[in-house]
C-alpha cells in the first residue's frame, strides 16, 4: 500500500508542505531545489529503498548520500515522515542548536543522514566509498546518491565517474536533479552540462532520462538500474526548480533565500493539503 | 624490516601496513598513482582484493576513503603530503572530519626532503593545514621504527589522522622499547637550560645539537613532538617550566606547525623566549637533502644557534 502512486505523490505532496513551512520559519534555506527533488525523495523511500525506521543502521540496508546537501529539508521531512525523526523536531530546522542544521550532518544524526555534506560534488565520492565497502564486506545494499545539476561542475564528480566505472561499482545509483538552474542563473549559460547522458554513456555508466516529477517513471528507472549490473548507474531526472509553487517554478532566484509569510500561505495553497498526513506542529500549535 | 641500517618513515609505514593487513581484514588502502613512492605498493601486492587505485585523483580518493570508512573499512589513503593536504584539504575538512570518518591518510614525501623536484612539491604547510580542522589527528613520527608503530596505533585509534612521513633514508634513533602514544611527547633527552622540540626528521638533528651544546656546558632537554594535534600541552609546558626557554625545530614552515603550537601555549600558559627553526615563510629551491636543509636553515648549527640564543634571551630577562 505504501508504494502506490497516489501515496508516493501524496508523500511529495506533503515533502513540498515540509519544505515550505520549515524554510518560512527558520527565515532561510534553498526551497528551489528542496520542492523539486521532493518525487525523488517520495519515491526512493516510500517505495524502492530497502530501509527499516526499526533498525536504521541494518547492515544490507539501502542507503543515500545526498550530495546537494543545500536540499536536505526535504531529506529532512522524508525522513521524518518515514518515523526516524519526531515530526516536530522539523520545527527545529536551521535554528541554534538543532540537529537539521543547514547543511546535513551525520555526526549529530548519527544511524540517520548517512554522510555530512555540503561543499557540492563530495557526496558523489563518498557514495562510491560506501557502495565499494558494500562490496568488499558483503552487504546486499544498494547505494543511491543524489546530485544537483549544477554540482556536477564540480571536478571531483568527474573523478568519481571515471572510478566508479574502472571499478565497475554497479551498486551505485546516482540521480541527477536536473532543473537546469544553478545560484546565478541557467547552467547552460553559466557552464553547459550537454549532453550530459552521452556524457555519462562515454564514461562507461548505464543512463536513463526520465520526467523527475512522475513517480512511476522514477519508480520504472531506480527498478531497472537497480537490476543492470557491471557497470554504475545514472539516472538523469528532469525537475523543475521550485516545483508545485508557481511563483517559484523555474526561478534560478529560489536557489536560496526566504519565504515570507504572505508567500508562504500562497505557496500551501498552491501545494495544496495531503490526504495523509499532517502539518508538523510549530510550539504546539498549527501555523503556517 | 631491519631498523639499523638507515631507512626511511615511507619504509616504515609500508612494512607496518603489510603486516597489518595480515592481522586485520578491515583495513583497506588506497593510493592516487604513488603506490610504489609511498610504499603502499607492498599491501596491494599482498591484498588485491583489498587495494583501490584511484588514479591522479586526491580529492576522489579522500571522498572514497571516507565512505569506505562510514561503512565499517579502516582505510589507509596515501599520497604525496603535497597533494593530501593542500589540493584534498576540503574533502580532508567535510567528508573526513566533519563527518567523523574513521580514515588515516599517510601523507609521504613530506616537508622540503622530497628530491629534487623544487617548490612546487615540498609540502611544508601540511601539518598547519591538517591542524587547523577540527577533531584532526595529526602526526609527524620521527623515524622508520616510529612511523612502524604509529601505524598501528593509528589503526587502533577511532578518528580522523593525518600522517606525514619522509622519503628519504636515515639513521633510526627511537630504540625498540620506546612506546608510541597519540597525543603525548616523547623527551629524548633531558636539560633544564633549554628545551628543543622536534618531529620529524628534525629530530635527530635536535639531538645533535643537543650534544654540541653539552660540549659547551649547555643542558638542551630534546623533545619529539611526534602528535601535533591533540597537543599536549601539559606535557609541552612541564618542559617549558623546567627549562624556561625552547626552540622548536620543523621541517615546516614556521607559521602554524609546531612553531606555532609551542608559541601559542607558551603565551598562553607560560611565557618563555621561543625561537623557531623552519622554513621562513617562503618558496623552496630544487636540490638534494643536504642542499635543501641547507638553504632553509634546518641543519645542526642553525639549531645549536637558536637554542643559545634562546638562552641568552632567557637570562636577559632574568636580569642574569
Amino acid at each position: 500500500m505504501e508504494g502506490m502512486t497516489e501515496n508516493l505523490e501524496d508523500l511529495a505532496r506533503q515533502i513540498r508542505r515540509d519544505v515550505i513551512r520549515m524554510i518560512y520559519h527558520a527565515g532561510s534555506g534553498h526551497p528551489g531545489g528542496s520542492l523539486g527533488a521532493a518525487e525523488l525523495f517520495a519515491v526512493l523511500y516510500g517505495r524502492i529503498m530497502r530501509h527499516d525506521p526499526n533498525n536504521p543502521t541494518d547492515f544490507h540496508r539501502d542507503r543515500l548520500v545526498l550530495s546537494n546537501g543545500h536540499i536536505c529539508a526535504s531529506l529532512y521531512s522524508v525522513l521524518a515522515r518515514f518515523g526516524y525523526l519526531p515530526l516536530g523536531e522539523l520545527a527545529s530546522f536551521r535554528r541554534f542548536g538543532t540537529r537539521l542544521s543547514g547543511h546535513p550532518s551525520r555526526t549529530k544524526l548519527p544511524g540517520i543522514v548517512e554522510n555530512s555534506s555540503g561543499p557540492l560534488g563530495q557526496g558523489v565520492p563518498v557514495a562510491k566509498g560506501i557502495a565499494q565497502a558494500n562490496r568488499l564486506l558483503g552487504s546486499e545494499g544498494h547505494v543511491y546518491c543524489i546530485v544537483g545539476d549544477g554540482e556536477i561542475q564540480e571536478g571531483i564528480v568527474w573523478e568519481s565517474l571515471l572510478s566508479a566505472a574502472q571499478h565497475h561499482v554497479d551498486n551505485l545509483v546516482l540521480i541527477v536533479s536536473y532543473n537546469r538552474l544553478q545560484l546565478d542563473e541557467a547552467v547552460a549559460k553559466v557552464k553547459s552540462l550537454e549532453p550530459l547522458a552521452d556524457k555519462f554513456k562515454s564514461f562507461g555508466w548505464h543512463v536513463q532520462r526520465i520526467d523527475g516529477h512522475r513517480v512511476d517513471d522514477i519508480a520504472g528507472a531506480l527498478q531497472q538500474a537497480r537490476e543492470v549490473t557491471g557497470k554504475p548507474k545514472a539516472v538523469i531526472a528532469d525537475t523543475v526548480m521550485g516545483k508545485g509553487v508557481p511563483f517559484m517554478e523555474d526561478k534560478f532566484t529560489w536557489h536560496g533565500g526566504s519565504i515570507s509569510l504572505q508567500q508562504a500561505q500562497e505557496a500551501l495553497e498552491s501545494i495544496g493539503s495531503s490526504a495523509k498526513f499532517d502539518d508538523f506542529l510549530i510550539d504546539g500549535e498549527q501555523a503556517v | 624490516m631491519n631498523f639499523d641500517t638507515p631507512v626511511s618513515m615511507r619504509d616504515g609505514f609500508g612494512q607496518a601496513l603489510l603486516e597489518l593487513g595480515e592481522q586485520n581484514q578491515r583495513v583497506v588502502a588506497l593510493s592516487a598513482d604513488v603506490s610504489e613512492p609511498t610504499r603502499v605498493h607492498w599491501f596491494a601486492r599482498k591484498f588485491p582484493e583489498r587495494f583501490f587505485q584511484m588514479g591522479i585523483s586526491e580529492n576522489e580518493m579522500i571522498g572514497t576513503a571516507s565512505g569506505m570508512a562510514l561503512n565499517g573499512l579502516i582505510p589507509f589513503a596515501t599520497t604525496f603530503a603535497i597533494f593530501a593536504a593542500s589540493l584534498a584539504h576540503q574533502p580532508m575538512r567535510v567528508s573526513a572530519a566533519y563527518a567523523r570518518a574513521n580514515v588515516k591518510i599517510v601523507a609521504s614525501h613530506g616537508g622540503v626532503t622530497i628530491g629534487a623536484d623544487g617548490a612546487t612539491h615540498q609540502a611544508y604547510e601540511d601539518l598547519g593545514l591538517m591542524r587547523l580542522i577540527p577533531g584532526m589527528t595529526v602526526l609527524a613520527p620521527c623515524d622508520a621504527r616510529q612511523t612502524y608503530h604509529a601505524v598501528f596505533a593509528a589503526a587502533e585509534y577511532d578518528g580522523p589522522i593525518y600522517m606525514r612521513v619522509g622519503r628519504v633514508d636515515e639513521q633510526v634513533i627511537t630504540s625498540e622499547t620506546d612506546e608510541f602514544n597519540i597525543g603525548k611527547i616523547q623527551s629524548l633527552r633531558e636539560g633544564s637550560d633549554v628545551a628543543i622540540l622536534a618531529n620529524g626528521i628534525m629530530v635527530s638533528r635536535a639531538l645533535e645539537a643537543a650534544r654540541i651544546l653539552a660540549g659547551e656546558g649547555m643542558n638542551a632537554a630534546v623533545i619529539n613532538v611526534h602528535t601535533l594535534k591533540p597537543f599536549d600541552t601539559e606535557g609541552v609546558l612541564h618542559v617549558l617550566k623546567t627549562c624556561g626557554a625552547a626552540v622548536t625545530v620543523e621541517e615546516h614552515t614556521v607559521l602554524g606547525g609546531l612553531g606555532g603550537a609551542v608559541s601559542e601555549c607558551s603565551a598562553r600558559n607560560y611565557p618563555v623566549p621561543v625561537e623557531s627553526i623552519g622554513v621562513q615563510d617562503v618558496f623552496g629551491e630544487s636540490g638534494d637533502t643536504e642542499e635543501v636543509l641547507g638553504y632553509y636553515g634546518l641543519t645542526v648549527p642553525r639549531i645549536a644557534d637558536a637554542a643559545r640564543q634562546a638562552v641568552a634571551r632567557k637570562q636577559s630577562i632574568s636580569g642574569k
